[in-house]
């Protein structure tokens, strides 16, 4: 254990933080969480009444025609761009912990430029597909879609919201190495963030 | 953590000294206060959700009674089982869990004190909101359970159903909240030597407990979520006609609500293993086959939900896959039971109040547990479900059960947490009336059950065979009324006693016992080093004798947390959403606006103070 | 003297329980019209069976388990100055027997039961009667498609014969219980539920909703007539005279003044709008019980008022007053009027 690590927390009987604990705890909730709601988006799967749907088009009775809604290739560059930011987030948090100031600031500004492309990209995908014709009452798809992925945008929103604030703390320097710790808590956050779009993505958007 | 020593800025946070007067209350974190506050309001709450029972009980006394409107009974069979749920058993429980598992861990307070008063206040106005629904002439009427799609805004077009899916998900913040610390604080803040397997059984089947809280409430939250779209967006997802499913509600429903009665059974499980052996004189019968049993039963919990379903014609293969588990679980839950008698046997029993609770609640719980094993074969089942013989199965487990375990808690706590023993005469007074008034409330309902009388019914005519039954019932439910008086005359007469209670008064086995009754704020002058289970009994036979009275000492040197507000302001937060949420109609997506950032202010505020 | 009293008191109580017990179990299932405990269909044999099982198994626990908890706590009770009892920590072989014990009595238990899913679960033969169940808020409606009848809340069925229920909802969930004959079943809006039952003794079984469904979920209560196979027959057929009249038929022979008057205003009031006077081909969807045969009903308001004039006059004058959120308004009918109607309704039978 280095030593600004050993500073900043009494023996506990696990050895890690409670804070640190404590956001593992917190993530295996949020892991039911979810899982409830790709259940929820599973169970729905193709038991819509009506279009438009994700991958087939559709023609309503009214005779007006619906392409699939999905357009992958721009939410396949969101995922990438929020994959990486995984990657620099730990590259932020690793410039935190040896104190190298510009690492962190510039790593910390890269991961927050992915997750707030991420958001701009989801709430234009949503404002378009309303455009389409797929409102959040239009049909199951459209309600479990938008619950599904609206809840984890949100929770990516909160990540940047947390994630942002962590960066004035560091401008400021106030993010000093011993205070790591809070940095590493919310890229563990901003990880499971990450994976759970890891899964939804396939499910959602892949898979027909 | 507790014991830090940081550079403070004590110019925002309250004095230490000040100790007394409502402010000390309001931003307490000490887990003792918390603990207490817990109690009191969920005591309110429990003697609340008893009126309401009261009232049904006068309702059904007598066949087509009109004491009660259909609609006042419906509303009140739905707050009374929402009540005695989430406002009083969970939080009952919660005030064993906050006063207890720091001073039998040896720690000083729990991991993130200041959550722990988030969670407090998080409850209280939760309870508050549910029960403000009153004042609306919209108390929830929906049942507990809240079935699709009667909850839809199709047939349910009133407040009610906002009310209680609302007040719900606030409840679910204040468990998962509370659920995350004691989670943390029971893994990581052990005294040294104290492993996993020397931890007191209270300790354990809380750390179980909120495993069980951790992993259930998401879905019911996911599910309140779902419902609430439907109502207030418009959307289908239990609307037929729009192609969902009521269906899917029961499903998302009992996958929380079968987990969440181990919530309830366990920490009394829990008491029940603190205080058989105390007054037995000997230790806990098979530790480990106690521990392994409530894990068990955790992880099997998960598996048997449907058992809530059998009437809705799953198909055989459901049905024999969700029987055959149910089966299962009896298993466990038998072992304790075995075990529980195994620590009576050959020991040399001391009658007093907190055992003679302890063994009622053992009686009452095999009867309620053996009903349940004949509810867990669907066939049979199906002339059972719904019907009065399921409300005696539950009322065995959680009033048999629960209740007479987390009452043998105070009893036994009691000395601890206000340095004066309750009076043991009343409390045998108490016991009695309990257990008589108890059985014959309940014990009848088996037989009206199986005799045809279905339930959340507000009336029933005459001719059916079930005038007499009814009667008893509620001839009974007036005995545990004078059951309870007796309880608040005991609790009244013993607050104008000395408080001058031992700190052992019982020759416990754990560590709560090895310090002043009530403990000073920093708990343990010195923490505990832990050589063994039942540690303070190895520290007594290390001695050859009983320990000394422990002296008050000053604290001085030692940091406890500061008090801080944030934790009330935050709380405020999450009950501004939820309301804003309600009246979108009045106020709009700005009042929700408002209130996000309200809660966003608190938590900020919060993250930032300087911690203590 | 306290430990003398804790000696007694548990004896009394446990006595006077079983006594009571006793009693209620002695007064016969007879006094209970709608008691599960008195099986009088083959599908609520399988039920009943299965329940005797478990009450055996559950009462030979209950007596031994219970048993041994009194037994220590009088011989283990402790006395002042007791030495520290023997520091007992388990006993792997005992807990052993006690896990396995358990084990092999819910497998004697599991056994007939899987049988009985099964059993239960099966789909009646092509020779059962179909009889269609749908659930309203807060009244049931049957229909026989065999013989394009329908009628509401009491219905009749042959004996001997296997009754297939298909069953739905318009509204919400509600549940159709037969205690006597078959068990309960949920009906749902969305989906088909079934259930099965083959009467084996004559006689008018009451059943309730079983499923909590709104604010007069109390007051659904719906009745089965079993009847010899001829009598159904002759009940079927008289039924199937309760078909629309044909256009320009004379007006009933010696239909009372009050008789014509509720007819009239059986239409001029709008009853007509939601209940069905015809048994026969009889509309779908209707918001109110088909009433073709009223009259011969035992009971009105899906259980709620006895069959008489006087309470039908009451219930169409003030179905709010009695049954508080039925979809039945009050129509501000005058006395006269109600009795009309109620003279019109229940010569319908």
């Amino acid at each position: 254990m280095t030593a600004h690590a050993q500073a900043a927390h009494l023996e506990t009987s696990t050895g890690l933080d409670n804070r640190k604990l404590a956001i593992w705890t917190f993530i295996g909730s949020e892991c039911m969480f979810f899982a409830t709601l790709i259940s929820n988006y599973l169970v729905n799967k193709g038991r819509s009444l009506v279009g438009p749907y994700p991958h087939e088009p559709w023609t309503s009775p009214a005779g007006q025609h619906f392409e699939p809604i999905f357009e992958i290739p721009l939410v396949t560059l969101g995922t990438a761009l929020l994959l990486f930011s995984s990657l620099f987030v730990v590259l932020a948090l690793s410039g935190a912990q040896r104190g190298n100031r510009k690492a962190l600031l510039g790593w910390l500004a890269a991961t927050l430029a992915c997750g707030i492309f991420f958001v701009g990209m989801q709430v234009y995908e949503f404002t378009h597909f309303v455009h389409r014709g797929l409102g959040f009452t239009t049909n199951l798809f459209g309600s479990s879609f938008y619950t599904l992925t609206g809840f984890h945008g949100t929770h990516v929103t909160i990540g940047v919201i947390w994630l942002a604030t962590l960066w004035v703390d560091a401008l400021r320097g106030r993010l000093q190495p011993h205070r790591a710790l809070n940095l590493e808590m919310a890229a563990l956050y901003w990880h499971f963030v990450d994976v759970v779009w890891i899964i939804i993505f396939p499910v959602v958007y892949l898979i027909k | 953590m507790a014991t830090r020593v940081l550079d403070q800025h004590h110019a925002q946070a309250p004095a230490h000294g000040d100790k007394t007067g409502v402010w000390s209350w309001i931003t307490t974190v000490d887990h003792k206060r918390i603990g207490l506050l817990y109690g009191a309001t969920a005591f309110f709450f429990f003697l609340l959700g008893g009126v309401e029972a009261l009232l049904l009980r006068i309702q059904l006394g007598s066949p087509e009674n009109t004491f009660l409107s259909a609609e006042t009974y419906n509303q009140l069979f739905t707050m009374h089982g929402t009540t005695m749920i989430f406002l009083a058993i969970m939080p009952l429980s919660a005030m064993f869990f906050n006063y207890l598992i720091p001073l039998q861990i040896g720690a000083r307070d729990v991991a993130f004190p200041r959550l722990n008063a988030f969670s407090y206040w998080v409850f209280l106005l939760g309870g508050l909101f549910l029960n403000a629904s009153f004042l609306f002439g919209a108390a929830p009427d929906q049942g507990w359970f809240g079935y699709a799609n009667l909850t839809s805004k199709q047939y349910s077009p009133g407040l009610n159903v906002d009310f209680w899916t609302l007040g719900l998900q606030i409840l679910g913040i204040a468990s998962l909240a509370a659920a995350v610390n004691f989670f943390v604080t029971i893994l990581n803040m052990r005294a040294p030597g104290m492993t996993l397997m020397r931890m007191p059984m209270f300790v354990w089947m809380s750390f179980i407990t909120q495993v069980l809280l951790l992993l259930a409430f998401p879905v019911i939250t996911v599910a309140l979520i779902l419902l609430m779209y439907d109502r207030f967006f418009g959307s289908s997802f239990f609307v037929p006609a729009g192609g969902g499913d009521p269906l899917l509600w029961q499903h998302l429903f009992w996958i929380f609500g079968h987990p969440e009665v181990y919530i309830l059974i366990l920490p009394a499980f829990g008491i029940v293993s603190e205080v058989l052996p105390v007054f037995s004189r000997k230790p806990l019968f098979g530790y480990a086959a106690m521990v392994f049993s409530g894990v068990f039963i955790a992880f099997l919990g998960f598996g048997v939900w449907s058992h809530h379903m059998f009437s809705t014609g799953m198909g055989p293969l459901a049905d024999t896959f969700f029987a055959l588990t149910t089966m299962l679980i009896a298993i466990p839950t038998g072992v304790k039971i075995f075990n529980w008698i195994g620590t009576m046997w050959g020991g040399s029993l001391q009658y007093k109040t907190p055992l003679l609770f302890a063994i009622g609640f053992i009686a009452m719980f095999i009867i309620g547990g053996l009903s349940g094993v004949m509810h867990s074969s669907p066939p049979a089942d199906l002339q059972q479900t719904d019907t009065y013989f399921v409300v005696a199965h539950f009322h065995y487990v959680l009033f048999g059960g629960s209740i007479f375990g987390l009452t043998a808690g105070a009893y036994y706590w009691w000395p601890k947490m206000f340095g004066r023993l309750l009076n043991e005469r009343l409390g045998k007074l108490h016991f009695w009336l309990m257990l008589i008034g108890f059985n014959l409330t309940f014990f009848p309902m088996h037989f009206v059950g199986l005799h045809g009388m279905p339930r959340r019914v507000y009336t029933y005519p005459e001719g059916l065979g079930f005038d007499l039954m009814n009667q008893i019932e509620t001839a009974g439910s007036f005995v545990l009324t004078v059951a309870f008086l007796v309880f608040l005359y005991n609790i009244f007469q013993t607050s104008r006693q000395p408080a001058n209670a031992p700190a052992d008064p019982w020759n416990g086995a754990t560590l709560e016992w090895s310090i002043p009754s009530p403990p000073p704020e920093f708990n343990f002058a010195e923490i505990p080093t832990v050589r063994g289970r039942d540690a303070l009994w190895e520290t007594k036979r290390q001695r050859g004798s009983t320990l000394p009275e422990p002296a008050r000492v000053s604290g001085a040197g030692i940091h406890m947390p500061n008090p801080s507000y944030w934790p009330l302001v935050t709380a405020v937060g999450v009950l501004a959403v939820f309301v804003s949420l309600m009246v979108m109609g009045y106020t709009g997506v700005w009042g929700v606006a408002a209130s996000i950032a309200l809660l966003f202010l608190g938590v900020y505020k919060w993250a930032y103070e300087p911690a203590g | 003297m306290l430990l003398r009293t804790v000696a007694r008191r548990p004896f009394r109580w446990v006595a006077a329980v079983c006594l009571l017990a006793l009693v209620l179990t002695a007064c016969g299932p007879e006094n209970y019209p709608q008691s599960t405990l008195l099986p009088r269909g083959d599908f609520a044999k399988i039920a009943d069976d299965l329940l005797d099982t478990t009450v055996r198994w559950a009462l030979l626990v209950f007596v031994l388990v219970e048993g041994v908890l009194l037994y220590a706590i009088f011989r283990f009770r402790g006395k002042p100055g007791d030495p520290e009892p023997h520091q007992t920590h388990g006993n792997t072989t005992v807990e052993v027997i006690w896990t396995v014990i358990p084990a092999l009595i819910l497998a004697a238990i599991a056994v007939p039961t899987v049988r009985a899913i099964f059993q239960t679960n099966a789909v009646p033969g092509k020779d059962a009667l179909t009889i269609e169940v749908i659930g309203h808020q807060w009244w049931w409606e049957f229909r026989y498609p065999e013989f394009n009848l329908t009628t509401a809340n009491e219905m009749n069925v042959p004996l001997g014969r296997t009754v297939s229920l298909r069953m739905g909802s318009t509204d919400v969930i509600h549940s159709f219980w037969v205690p006597q004959l078959s068990a309960k079943r949920d009906v749902f809006p969305n989906r088909e539920t079934r259930m099965w039952f083959s009467a084996q003794a004559e006689g008018d079984y009451p059943g309730q909703c079983a499923e909590f469904c709104g604010i007069q979920h109390g007051r659904m209560s719906h009745r089965i007539k079993a009847q010899k196979p001829e009598e159904f027959k002759a009940w079927v057929a008289h039924m199937q005279t309760l078909a629309a009249k044909p256009a320009g038929a004379a007006a009933a022979p010696a239909a009372s003044p009050q008789y014509a008057e509720g007819e009239k205003l059986f239409t001029a009031k709008g009853c007509i709008a939601c209940h069905s006077m015809v048994a026969v081909n009889a509309p779908k969807g209707m918001v109110g019980p088909n009433l073709a045969n009223v009259g011969a009903r035992s009971y009105i308001a899906a259980g709620t008022l006895k069959n008489t004039d006087a309470n039908l006059a009451r219930w169409i004058r003030d179905p709010q007053g009695i049954k508080k959120g039925v979809l039945m308004p009050n129509l501000g009918l005058t006395e006269a009027e109600a009795q009309a109607l109620a003279a019109y309704l229940r010569a319908h039978k």
